[in-house]
């Protein structure tokens, strides 16, 4: 059937162009040979093709390296301590002889600050995202857009200072007041006349300070990618703005949501100065039950740390530490980015 | 198919109840229209009132009745009093669906604002705890002779602000052409490598710093601890090396972002008239996304001027002048302030302020650096190209407009 019409409209035109010629012709059918087009780089093209994909791959084989050299010089205490046992003991105790490593009550340290920081950095990252895109004038927006970033630019060492001298006696009340009231949760308990400074519930807090502008800005970012027609639609229907946001925004943006908390997730499991500050670093026991709210804990970057400079065999050791952290925020990281990327919302956002 | 709707609306019967009601003698009511997003003055006085009256309630609680309680829990209290009583008070005037609305407006408003608290708290501290000690002579002299008895105000950072010159130089050093073309990589080229080099960017700027000094360390400066070469000891090339790792996709994805707004446009013209692609980005997209990419630097360098965690294993830190990055350990500005806070010493801790005021400085000046750079201009070239329309036409009708500076 569309045969036919094209004919038909072959036809019309050949009708329209040969009017005042009657012994109309149909145009010949000329073979056309397909054209190959390629591109033929240049010398100086290909140089430059090489240069700046040597350039890439350096990048991608840098991080094979830091693996692959923290891997071999932690061989020592790896040998010695058993990979498994390595992961699995939660006492460091360079000490006695034979030295007794092992990571596991770092990691739970790790874990814990890093749980609490974007236990509060979240909900606050998605409000501060909503004002920034759904609640502000251009004008508030570049305001608001700006102290995240300014947030974001201060350094890790400035926050562990500010929380280790300042904070930490205005957040010693509020452990207090949980840990009386809210002592029955497992989690808010404390045991009798324990010290509430260098808690992992303050160090979670700086923690979440830094780690909201980067939630906020992936959050932000995927925020803003929802498109207008279904925003205006929800509204054309009568709902409020809130209603909106609630049926259109956050389910939208929930792949994104997700991923930027494993991201700010990624961020806290590595982060090292303030930590070092905060925490008194030592490695958390397991079988007893967690205390959050009283001093203790450890987390592996800042035992790493607060041990610079220690004999061969600890600093063996430091390294296989560094290298479950490496590999442990590396995968964070992936499955974040992929999260992101692949969530309706996501497509077109860097994180 | 839109007439097809108006057809049909005029025929429904309450189209023509609408019509009849509208007929004279019967009075139509006048129609109000709910606007959920309307703010009148009687909003404010109830935003006012609730809050008045929670503040009262808590004040009563928290200091009538009990003792001991904190500022910041009176604060949180008084907050989550004052979000009830406004839900309550709003539902009553307007209805539940439109008191949702406004008491989440409230919410995200405020918690915007909580983002602001922090940020001025810690600034103002450290600029207040940093001034008792900063003096001038912080900027020329270094820890020599310093001992716990002397006051704060003696001695000085000079030796940590020119570690922290050297390596944070040498860093860009090392990383900037590094990253440069790697974000042309990411950008210009057509390479199946494209993408996981993209992942592993992502995840690099994800990477613990520790871990970069850790590296470092592992790699050059432990296997040769029994040389004795002061090239590969602790010592501030080292640390220029771990900072540049905590550098280099930082600058790569901002210059790659940068490079994606280069319109496409540009770089076909250039390949048209016959230029080579290398021609192409190093004439026509390096010269248009100039002020993105220095910005990218500009916030590359703020950041590695704050690390302090890759230093721990390659510079070490040093009480005194080292000037010479290859050889010895070094101070730097971040180190200076992590090795005073930690001394048991009141006056080392007040020294270890004036360090963390001149870092914070530092950072703040390198962020409205970049924020200057990469202001948004575009209003500017719209008048100025406004003016040269009006020049470059041959219509000499307007002259109002060419007169104008811009």
């Amino acid at each position: 059937m569309l045969l036919s019409q094209t004919d038909g409209v072959r036809n019309a035109v050949a009708g329209i162009a040969l009017e005042d010629n009657p012994v109309a012709q149909p145009p010949p059918v000329v073979e056309r040979t397909r054209r190959v087009i390629a591109e033929v780089p240049s010398t100086a093209d290909r140089n430059f093709n090489r240069l700046t994909m040597g350039a890439g791959i350096s990048v991608l084989l840098l991080l094979l390296l830091v693996g692959g050299f923290l891997l071999i010089q932690s061989s020592d205490a790896l040998s010695e301590t058993g990979i498994w046992t390595f992961l699995t003991r939660t006492e460091w105790r360079t000490d006695v002889q034979p030295a007794r490593i092992g990571v596991l009550g770092l990691l739970a340290g790790t874990v814990l600050v890093a749980v609490v920081a974007v236990g509060i950095a979240v909900p606050l990252s998605v409000l501060c995202a909503l004002a920034i895109t759904e609640y502000s004038t251009a004008k508030r927006r570049k305001w608001l857009v700006g102290v995240v970033d300014l947030l974001a630019a201060v350094p890790s060492l400035l926050f562990g200072l500010w929380g280790f001298l300042f904070l930490s006696d205005k957040i010693v009340p509020i452990s207090l007041w949980l840990s009386q009231n809210f002592g029955w949760i497992p989690l808010f308990e404390t045991q009798e006349n324990a010290g509430l400074t260098g808690s992992i519930f303050i160090a979670g807090i700086v923690v979440a300070l830094m780690v909201l502008p980067i939630i906020t800005s992936v959050v932000r970012e995927v925020f803003s990618q929802t498109p207008p027609g279904e925003k205006e639609a929800a509204l054309a229907l009568g709902g409020t703005r809130w209603g909106m946001i609630r049926n259109v925004v956050l389910p939208f943006g929930q792949g994104g949501i997700i991923g930027g908390s494993m991201l700010g997730l990624g961020r806290a499991l590595g982060e090292t100065i303030a930590v070092a500050l905060l925490l008194p670093q030592v490695p958390q026991k397991l079988g007893e039950s967690i205390h959050i709210l009283e001093n203790g804990g450890a987390t592996v970057s800042g035992f790493i740390a607060n041990r610079a400079g220690a004999d061969a065999f600890t600093t063996s050791g430091l390294l296989a530490a560094g290298l479950v952290l490496f590999i442990i925020t590396l995968a964070t990281n992936m499955i974040a980015s992929v999260v992101v990327s692949r969530s309706r919302s996501g497509a077109g956002v860097d994180i | 198919m839109t007439i097809e709707t108006a057809v049909d609306v005029t025929e429904r019967p309450r189209g023509a109840t609408r019509v009849s009601s509208r007929q004279p003698g019967s009075t139509p009511r006048p129609r109000s229209p709910r606007r959920p997003r309307e703010f009148t003055n009687f909003d404010v006085w109830i935003l006012l009132g609730s809050l008045a009256s929670s503040i009262c309630l808590n004040w009563l609680i928290f200091y009538r009745f009990t003792v001991g309680a904190s500022q910041f829990g009176f604060v949180l209290g008084s907050y989550i009093v004052f979000l009830i009583i406004f839900a309550a008070v709003t539902t009553e005037r307007v209805g539940r669906l439109v008191a949702v609305d406004r008491l989440m407006t409230v919410i995200v408003v405020s918690a915007a604002a909580v983002v602001f608290i922090p940020l001025v708290l810690l600034i103002g501290y450290i600029l207040i705890k940093g001034l008792k000690a900063l003096r001038p002579s912080f900027l020329f002299n270094d820890q020599q002779g310093i001992t716990p008895v002397l006051p704060s105000t003696s001695g000085g950072g000079a030796h940590a602000i020119i570690g922290t010159i050297e390596q944070v130089g040498l860093a860009l050093l090392w990383s900037l052409p590094l990253a440069l073309a790697a974000a042309v990589f990411l950008n210009e080229s057509s390479s199946k490598w494209r993408r996981p080099v993209r992942i592993f960017v992502d995840a690099m700027s994800g990477l613990p710093s520790i871990v970069a000094g850790l590296f470092i360390f592992a790699v050059l400066i432990l296997p040769f601890a029994k040389s004795g070469n002061p090239l590969f000891g602790y010592n501030g090339f080292m640390a220029s090396l771990a900072l540049a790792i905590t550098m280099l996709p930082t600058i790569t994805r901002t210059v790659d972002v940068v490079l994606r707004l280069v319109p496409d446009g540009l770089r076909e013209a250039s390949l048209a008239l016959g230029a080579s692609r290398a021609r192409t980005v190093w004439s026509i997209v390096f010269p248009t996304a100039r002020t993105g990419m220095t910005t990218a630097v500009v916030l590359g360098i703020a950041r590695a001027v704050g690390e302090t965690a890759p230093l721990l294993f390659t510079a070490f830190g040093y009480d005194l002048m080292n000037s010479n990055p290859f050889s010895g350990s070094q101070e730097s500005l971040p180190l200076f302030v992590y090795r005073n806070i930690r001394k048991p010493d009141i006056n080392a801790i007040e020294r270890g302020f004036a360090g963390a005021l001149v870092l914070l400085l530092l950072v703040l000046g390198l962020f409205v650096f970049a924020r200057f750079i990469g202001r948004d201009r575009s209003r500017r070239k719209i008048k100025s190209s406004r003016t040269t329309r009006t020049s470059d036409s041959a219509i000499p009708a307007m002259p109002a407009l060419e007169g104008k500076p811009s």
